[in-house]
């Protein structure tokens, strides 16, 4: 009882918080349905809603999904043919991810940065050198996967990332190879 | 005082491991296993260590998991810390490297809040994210947040930085002002150490230090020397430096660490590590 209390007292007491889930926007209802099933066998936590009214602009139905992992679950569709005709994030459907690159030359060196993400080159080799920035756990592990390996044989941060950093990064590494093909 | 330091260690087959740590050239020795020190939480045990060193106080403790972003060993840090309750006594904590999950960090920061004395609380990383996407950001003590993580900690609706809304441009002659909008929609620690070409400290919504020299650009894209600062505020907070002090110091020594080293954007931060010591005396001169 006393944490029940506990915690109705905490909610008020939280001035601000941000839904941490997203939504997945089709044409058709059989396209949601083909895609929750998938999800859902996939293990991840879903859940089909109706769409807020300024995002009514395919079925009647959306998929809510963790946000953070955004990465996974595009590459899932993605595989089985069923990517999203819009993915939005559930707390205000207006917020568009960073599109932004920032590019900064040192040289021998290139840095590209996408969001919170940055991949740095070594221009004579073409080796990945360094990846910074970001917070959540996938970033270390692709860092260490990508860190010493030539642009063109490094794998994609999507086929080894979870979260939206790891989606990040995956622009970052895209931008990379188009300002530096080999 | 102690602390603990709570992070990942980017290994799938990493289990939950806790205690005293120490630093061996670019290895960690934790509960029988060794971690490599690259990025991530390991590079701030590493700096973390390192520092307490210099400053002759005991080393922090860890409690790390394996997680490459599935968030299994993130979950079993959070859980082990709420059901271990009774045995966190540390005077602080710091978290990093965790996967934001806002039911967990609320358990997680209730338990430790109902402590007597509450400890001192850091975040860093993927546990600030949670911490400003809970509500709960005003309950902390610090976040140490870069250009880019300001401007998320800005934005009110963002619930990642990858969504942060492109009118908070990144840039880095906007953090005063991304600075201001943070506090203003309560998503901000009661300090702030935000690190970038200029480090600002940050005390209940007023800056109280700029710091700018020595300025190494090659520090920027070096993947961890945002953990070695966190890692450099860790240890100073562990010695009984005040909070705005520690931070000025922890910024300048990160500094200090880049100047040295004299680095190029290949460099990683187990290069930066013999220079540490001479970092720190500097910056506590």
């Amino acid at each position: 009882m006393i944490d029940f209390l506990r915690n109705l007292f905490r909610k008020d007491d939280a001035k601000r918080g941000v839904s941490e889930k997203g939504l997945l926007l089709y044409h058709s209802t059989g396209e949601v349905i083909r895609a929750e099933t998938l999800l859902k066998e996939a293990g991840v936590e879903v859940a089909v809603k109706g769409p807020p009214p300024d995002l009514r602009q395919g079925c009647d139905m959306v998929i809510e999904f963790p946000l953070l992992e955004e990465m996974r679950i595009r590459g899932l569709l993605e595989q089985a043919g069923l990517a999203p005709m819009r993915v939005a994030a559930a707390q205000d459907h207006l917020l568009e991810p960073v599109s932004l690159y920032h590019v900064k030359d040192f040289g021998d060196y290139l840095m590209v940065r996408a969001a919170n993400m940055k991949i740095t080159m070594d221009k004579r080799d073409r080796r990945i050198v360094n990846v910074s920035g970001g917070g959540c756990p996938d970033v270390p592990f692709l860092a260490e996967t990508l860190v010493g390996k030539v642009l063109d044989d490094a794998p994609e941060p999507r086929s080894l990332g979870r979260t939206l950093c790891g989606y990040s990064l995956q622009l970052a590494f895209e931008e990379l190879r188009r300002r530096c093909p080999g | 005082m102690s602390w603990l330091i709570v992070g990942s260690v980017p290994r799938a087959d990493f289990p939950l491991a806790q205690g005293d740590y120490r630093l061996q050239d670019d290895t960690l020795f934790l509960d029988g296993q060794r971690i490599r020190v690259a990025r991530g939480t390991p590079a701030l045990m590493a700096v973390a260590a390192a520092a307490a060193e210099v400053l002759a106080v005991p080393a922090p403790q860890a409690l790390v998991a394996g997680d490459i972003g599935t968030g299994e060993g993130s979950r079993a840090v959070y859980a082990h810390l709420v059901e271990n309750i009774a045995h966190i006594d540390h005077a602080g904590l710091t978290f990093h490297y965790l996967l934001p999950d806002i039911a967990w960090h609320n358990q997680v920061l209730w338990t430790l809040e109902a402590r007597n004395p509450a400890p001192l609380l850091v975040a860093d990383a993927g546990f600030m994210y949670a911490a400003k996407m809970s509500g709960y950001a005003a309950h902390y003590d610090l976040f140490t947040p870069d250009a880019g993580e300001i401007a998320f900690l800005a934005d009110e609706v963002a619930p990642h930085p990858f969504y942060t809304r492109g009118f908070l441009l990144q840039e880095e002659d906007r953090v005063p002002e991304l600075i201001e909008r943070a506090y203003a929609e309560e998503n901000a620690a009661r300090h702030l150490l935000v690190k970038g070409k200029t480090d600002y400290v940050v005390a209940k919504g007023t800056t109280v230090a700029e710091i700018t020299a020595p300025d190494v650009p090659a520090m920027e894209p070096i993947g961890g020397t945002g953990d070695s600062l966190t890692g450099l505020v860790t240890a100073l907070l562990a010695s009984g430096m005040e909070m705005t002090q520690s931070c000025r110091v922890a910024a300048l020594a990160n500094r200090h660490l880049g100047h040295f080293a004299n680095p190029t954007p290949a460099f990683g931060v187990a290069d930066l590590l013999p220079f540490l010591r001479r970092a720190l005396e500097r910056a506590l001169e």
